[in-house]
């Protein structure tokens, strides 16, 4: 997978890449501290993405990847340029195999891989887990509560609750999402993208579905 | 650290040109590009300096070892008409590693090729022999035989 990249069907990355890396770096900050809470980015950190890709998920992967990560792709995003994109543009190299990737980029209905198959961290090194980045079909923080795909957030940097309303996310996420709080500290932390919008849901954050 | 080229260019013939351009000097390629009307560009790696390790083997034949760091700046660009180039270059001028990726582009280019050549890369060719050809002069002037007697036999 890591064969040489046809660079005639690259697209850019970012247009100034130390402050846009920077900027999405705080977003990506600020969406981990206040779980669940949609940001969106400013549309002109991107002038076009990989096909099948949306722009926050690009833009998370661009800031956060690095030639010491690596990267796995889901089902639907390797046969594409994903794998290209990245590794051109952020000098990461793609996983062997999910079990061994710092980094994953699933699309919500990807149903080929649960939470609990990617590197969970260690009691010791707890920080040596998976960060999912899981593109879906929309992100609002409306919605009741119940309804599908609408959770109700609870867990610190939350006051009293949030609901997330995540779309085109499959629909077990939930029970997966309770058994990986259950290995606490270990566990994956995830950032939902949908167009140009990015929540964030670490590990510490309960979820009712 | 060349990337792959698609299968129309032959990979040899590029390594060489993109070397070349890499070794001609920023006043020349600023002089003569011009007269190749280049097409606009945008950006798929704006120019970044950066230190790469030289390796070399002991005696040309023997272990590697590490020469020392020097100073590469690299970019990767799209013209309008479609070529993407790729330019490695030692030094930090981000103007030469520009024009050198223009230059690979324009090489790739069907129409563009036979020209690019002969303006581009045949006078740098040219003035490469030459400088090596007098280096070889200048160390030539200087040789040293050595010669060692053989040790007779028993003794």
């Amino acid at each position: 997978m890591n064969a040489p990249v046809d660079l005639s069907r690259l697209s850019p990355g970012f247009p100034n890449a130390a402050l846009d890396s920077q900027t999405v770096f705080r977003a990506c900050l600020g969406a981990m501290s206040e779980p669940g809470r949609v940001t969106s980015l400013d549309s002109a950190l991107l002038e076009s993405t990989p096909a099948g890709l949306s722009g926050a998920a690009v833009a998370i992967l661009l800031a956060l990847l690095d030639q010491d990560t690596t990267l796995w792709l889901g089902e639907g995003l390797r046969e594409g340029d994903a794998g290209a994109y990245f590794r051109f543009h952020t000098g990461c190299a793609i996983a062997p195999s999910l079990a061994q990737a710092g980094f994953a980029l699933l699309s919500g209905r990807d149903e080929s891989a649960a939470l609990s198959d990617f590197m969970q961290g260690s009691e010791a090194f707890p920080d040596r887990s998976a960060t999912l980045v899981v593109q879906c079909c929309g992100l609002a923080n409306v919605g009741d509560a119940g309804e599908g795909n609408c959770w109700r957030l609870t867990g610190p940097g939350i006051r009293d609750y949030r609901l997330l309303k995540a779309s085109g996310v499959r629909g077990d996420f939930p029970q997966q999402w309770s058994d990986n709080r259950k290995g606490f500290p270990c566990g994956v932390d995830v950032f939902f993208a949908s167009g140009l919008s990015l929540a964030g849901l670490p590990r510490t954050t309960r979820l009712e579905g | 650290m060349l990337q792959s080229v698609d299968g129309s260019n032959d990979v040899e013939g590029r390594r060489h040109w993109i070397g070349v351009l890499a070794r001609a000097e920023l006043a020349f390629l600023e002089q003569e590009m011009p007269r190749l009307k280049p097409p606009s560009h945008t950006w798929l790696r704006k120019p970044e300096t950066g230190l790469a390790m030289v390796r070399a083997r002991i005696g040309g034949t023997g272990d590697k070892f590490n020469l020392g760091e020097a100073l590469i700046t690299r970019c990767t660009l799209r013209l309008a008409t479609g070529e993407t180039g790729v330019a490695y270059v030692q030094g930090r001028s981000h103007r030469k590693v520009e024009l050198a990726a223009i230059g690979d582009a324009l090489l790739q280019s069907p129409t563009m090729h036979a020209a690019a050549y002969r303006i581009l890369i045949e006078p740098v060719l040219h003035e490469l022999a030459a400088r090596s050809a007098r280096a070889q002069r200048l160390a030539q002037a200087t040789r040293v035989e050595f010669f060692t007697v053989a040790r007779e036999a028993g003794a």
